[in-house]
Order: C-alpha cells, then structure tokens, then sequence
C-alpha cells in the first residue's frame, strides 16, 4: 500500500500533532467537560434523589408543558418547512431571494428580542393588551404566547435544511410524474417526499432540539408561573434560583440527555444518508 | 387533455402544481409569526419620541450593556475564528482515534438547551467547580465576572464558525498548495498566501453567524455572568428587567437598537464577502 505524500501545509510530525492535540484540548474543555458537569451535579446525591427531583408535581408538569409544545410547533415547522421549500426550490418568481432571507431571519434575532415583539402585540400594553383583557384572552403568560414565541425561533431550522435539498433534486422527476397524469398531491406524496425523507428528518431532529430547548424568547412570555406556564428550561432556571441544585441539575440532565440523544440520531444520520441530506453536511 | 408544450411560452416553469397554495402557505406564516411582530418592535420605540427613544438608549447602563453584548460577542467571535480554524481543519485534514465522537460534540452547542449551557458553565467555573477550583488558585476567576460572559459566549459561537469552514476545507483539497510547495514556497507563506485567502470567504460568514448568535445571546449567559449592572449585565437581560418594571418601550428601543446593529454588521459581512468571492 502506498502512503501519499504529505500536503505542504500539513507540516511534520510535530506540527500535527500540535494541531491536534490543541484542538482536542479545546474541544475537552469547552464542550465535553459542560456536559459532563450536569450529569456529575445531578447524581451528586445519588440516583434515588436525582429521580425525586424529577417526579415532583412541578417538574412534572413542566416536562408534559415542554411536550406539549413540541407536539403543536413541531408539526407547525414540518407543514412551513415543506410548503416554503416547495415553493422556494421548485419554482421561479421575483423576489425569491428576498423570501428566502426572510425565511433566514429569526436566526439573526436575539430570542429575548422576538419574546418582547409578542409582549408588545399582546402583552398588558401591547396593541390588543386591552381587548384581550376585555375579552378575558390570554395570550402573554399562557401556551398561545410560549406557543408563538417558540414557533418563531425554529421556523427556519426545517425549511433550511429542505430548500438546498430540493434544489439539488432538480424538478424532472416530479415533472415527469405530473406529465404522466399523476395528480399534485400523489406526485408530491409519492415522488418528492421518498427523496427528502431523510432531509427532513434531520430538519425536524434539529427543530425539536431547539423547540424543546428554547429559554430566552420563551422566558420572556411565559411570566414563570409554577406548575403552569414552566418549560422545563424554565424550570432548570426556577431550582437553580433557589439553590436547589439537585433539582434543577436533575431536569437540566434529562435536557442533556435528550441533546446526546439528538447529536447521536444526527450523527448516524449524516454517516448512513449523507447523501440523501443537504451538501452542506456531508462530512 | 394533455397539451403538447412545442415552443417554450410563459409560465413553462409553472409545470409543477401548489405554487400558489405552497407560497401564500409560506407568506402568511412569515408574516404572522416573524414580521408583524417585528413591525411592532419597530414602531413602538417611537411612542417616546425621537429624543425619548435616544435617551433611553444613550443611558449609562444601557449603553454599558450593549457594549458587553457586542463587544463580547466580537471577541468571542475572534476567538473562535482562530481555534474554530485549528479545531476544523484538524477534523478535515488529520486522522486520529476518537475523531467521530469529537466532530459530533461540536454540534453540542446547538443540541443542548441554552439554559442547561449556563447552568453547567457556572457550575464548571464555580470555585468548587472542575475547572474554577484550578484557576481560583491561579488567580483568576471566571464565574460571575465578564470572563465567564466571554467563556459562555465562545462556547454557542464555536459551532457556526468548524460548521461553515469544514465542508470548504474538504473541497478545496491540496493541489494548490502543492503547487506552491513546488514551487519552493515556505510552510508559512502557503498558509498565508494560498490556503487562507480561499477560506477567508467562508471564515467570515461562519465569525458573522457566530458572532450575530452571540449578541442576542441569553439562557447560557445569565447564569455565569453575575449580571451586575455597569459590569457583567448584558443587553438582552435589560430588556427583560425593562420588561419587568413595565417599560415597554424602553425594553423595544433598546431591542430596535440590537436588531438595527446586528443587521448593519451581518450586511457589511455579506458585502465584504462577496467581494472577496468576486476577486478570486
């Protein structure tokens, strides 16, 4: 077997393993040793207490909150995901650059900033603040408030991950299926959807992740009311106040839990359907 | 009835059926959900008038805090430009065990919620904590000081800049190097000449998106950052007290002010990079 020759920048021995050592070094530090922390501080008192922590009425209600928005929003992203991608890839129009940074701009919003935009619609003194309150609607510091807030921050994540994908694909094969009589719908269940299938997937992965995990914009709309209005980052954040540290790293592990989870279904993703998923994460 | 399409004609591109239905789908969410929202985050500001609205933004505090946000994003994001580089680059180029596991950690910080992020820093750099303990001896301390704002702020940053490098790194090959090489040109000067001028493009826009998630950064923040007023108290949790003490249009200038900066440096990026792209 031959051994090919080392590309210049790569340097000697030394050099390497300079790089590499730095580089895993930093990777240790910054984003393993975090991690490790919150299962370390969970179990400080062992399993029995860690469990308990989790199975208070409070904490409870906060993880059936924090599934039931992802039950809502999620499907919300998957049917806004497919139809801006539908429209964006597999179609020409003026103006479709300008759609697609728009599609683009939550990411550049600070999630406190898009939770404060939905304070000022329908918060106490918001421009419908007084006809919700006549009409004894709550919006702000109820679900339709955490609701819109989350949707505003994953919006991008599916319809991101769908959009190079369909380009790629190009639109003959849907056009060959149309033109042999198929109808929109059957050729869109039948012919488009097999091909994103695993794109989209990764999109909602990475969607849920983000829905379930939302603090800033969730926070500010919320009003932190106890067993009611609490996602469980919000409750992580409630414990932690009260120096309740078992608890609130207790709660804080099962979220960890459920990123390991996410980078390891990522992960096999991108190893088994690299190229089913968008170019960008073939790696 | 199937018409036989013989010479291309207008709307040949419409062949495909739900544009209509897909788009209006697509308009009516973005506009409920992210733009007329953010129409009311540009308009009530005003309500304090023109100098209303510059002296709630001109206010010590406000201004310290918005320097701690932008400043600290900017110096977290240069940080991660240069070991978001080696990190990258190692992952491409070099071979070495374990290597799967650690490219898949560096998608931690978007996997992992921003207030478990902070919870877990201030507990690591805590003075009992794994790696506070350690340097409380050396002096120095992290936890509730802006150090540990920059500490948290590195940390979400560091994916957007190996993610956006990592597949140009692996495209870009060897072949201009080596000519270089062959040419009898220095390590150094290859690196400097030929393999960071064509990364350059794609290192701005991974500093831009790092940076730009940096300044409105929140959950992972608060935790470590102390959050003194004057100090260590960063702009999105301003606009929360703001909130808090039923300032609402003190919170949105302030927010306004965010969104109109971070826009203006995400524009210039663009236009930077573009012209980067043009010349090579």
């Amino acid at each position: 077997m031959t051994r090919y020759a080392r590309t210049p920048t790569e340097g000697g021995t030394a050099p390497r393993l300079l790089l590499i050592g730095t580089a895993i070094v930093f990777i240790v530090l910054f984003l393993l040793l975090p991690l490790l922390t919150v299962f370390s501080n969970a179990l400080e008192s062992g399993v029995p207490a860690a469990l308990a922590a989790i199975g208070t009425p409070d904490a409870l209600a906060a993880i059936r909150l924090t599934l039931l928005v992802a039950a809502i929003t999620v499907p919300v992203n998957i049917v806004f995901g497919l139809a801006a991608s539908w429209a964006v890839a597999k179609h020409d129009f003026r103006g479709k650059s300008l759609l697609t940074a728009l599609i683009d701009l939550p990411f550049s919003v600070s999630p406190v900033v898009a939770g404060l935009a939905f304070v000022l619609i329908f918060g106490l003194q918001g421009w419908f603040g007084p006809w919700l309150r006549a009409h004894d609607i709550r919006i702000i510091f109820a679900l339709p408030g955490i609701l819109l807030a989350t949707l505003f921050v994953s919006f991008p994540f599916v319809a991101r991950e769908l959009i190079p994908l369909m380009a790629d694909q190009g639109r003959d094969e849907e056009e060959a299926a149309i033109s042999l009589g198929a109808s929109g719908l059957a050729t869109f269940l039948r012919v488009t959807l097999p091909n994103i299938k695993w794109g989209l997937l990764y999109g909602v992965l990475l969607c849920n992740a983000r829905i379930m995990g939302e603090f800033g914009a969730v926070s500010v709309v919320s009003g932190h009311i106890r067993g009611l209005t609490d996602t469980m980052p919000l409750h992580v954040e409630v414990l932690y106040n009260d120096y309740d540290f078992v608890g609130a790293f207790a709660v804080a592990a099962l979220l960890a839990l459920l990123a390991v989870v996410t980078l390891v279904f990522k992960s096999l993703l991108e190893w088994r359907y690299g190229d089913e998923i968008a170019a960008t994460h073939r790696h | 009835m199937v018409a036989i399409a013989d010479t291309p004609r207008r709307g040949t591109n419409r062949v495909l059926p739900g544009f209509g239905l897909s788009l209006g789908f697509t308009l009516f969410c973005l506009a409920t959900i992210v733009l007329i929202p953010l129409t009311a985050l540009a308009i009530r500001p005003w309500s304090l008038g023109v100098g209303g609205v510059i002296a709630a933004v001109t206010a010590p505090r406000v201004v310290a805090a918005l320097t701690l946000s932008f400043g600290g994003a900017a110096i977290a994001a240069s940080i991660n430009a240069v070991m978001g580089f080696v990190v990258a680059w190692t992952l491409v180029r070099y071979r070495f065990p374990g290597k799967r596991v650690f490219d898949a950690l560096i998608d931690l910080p978007f996997a992992l919620p921003t207030a478990v992020a902070g919870v877990a820093l201030s507990a690591l750099y805590s003075e009992n904590g794994w790696l506070g303990g350690p340097l409380s001896l050396l002096g120095i301390k992290v936890a509730y000081t802006p150090l540990g704002v920059l500490v948290a702020l590195i940390f979400i940053g560091l994916p957007f800049v190996v993610r956006t490098l990592q597949p140009v790194i692996a495209e870009m090959g060897a072949d201009a190097e080596e000519a270089a090489a062959t040419l009898g040109a220095a390590p150094a000067r290859i690196f400097l000449r030929v393999t960071l001028p064509a990364l350059l493009p794609a290192l701005l826009t991974g500093v831009g998106l790092a940076w730009a998630r940096a300044v409105g950064e929140y959950g992972s923040v608060i935790f470590i950052a102390g959050n003194l007023p004057m100090k260590s108290e960063i702009a999105p949790l301003l606009i929360i007290i703001k909130l808090e003490q039923f300032d609402y249009a003190g919170a949105a200038a302030i927010g306004l002010v965010m969104l109109v900066l971070a826009f203006t440096v995400i524009l210039v990026l663009n236009l930077v990079q573009a012209r980067l792209t043009a010349r090579r």
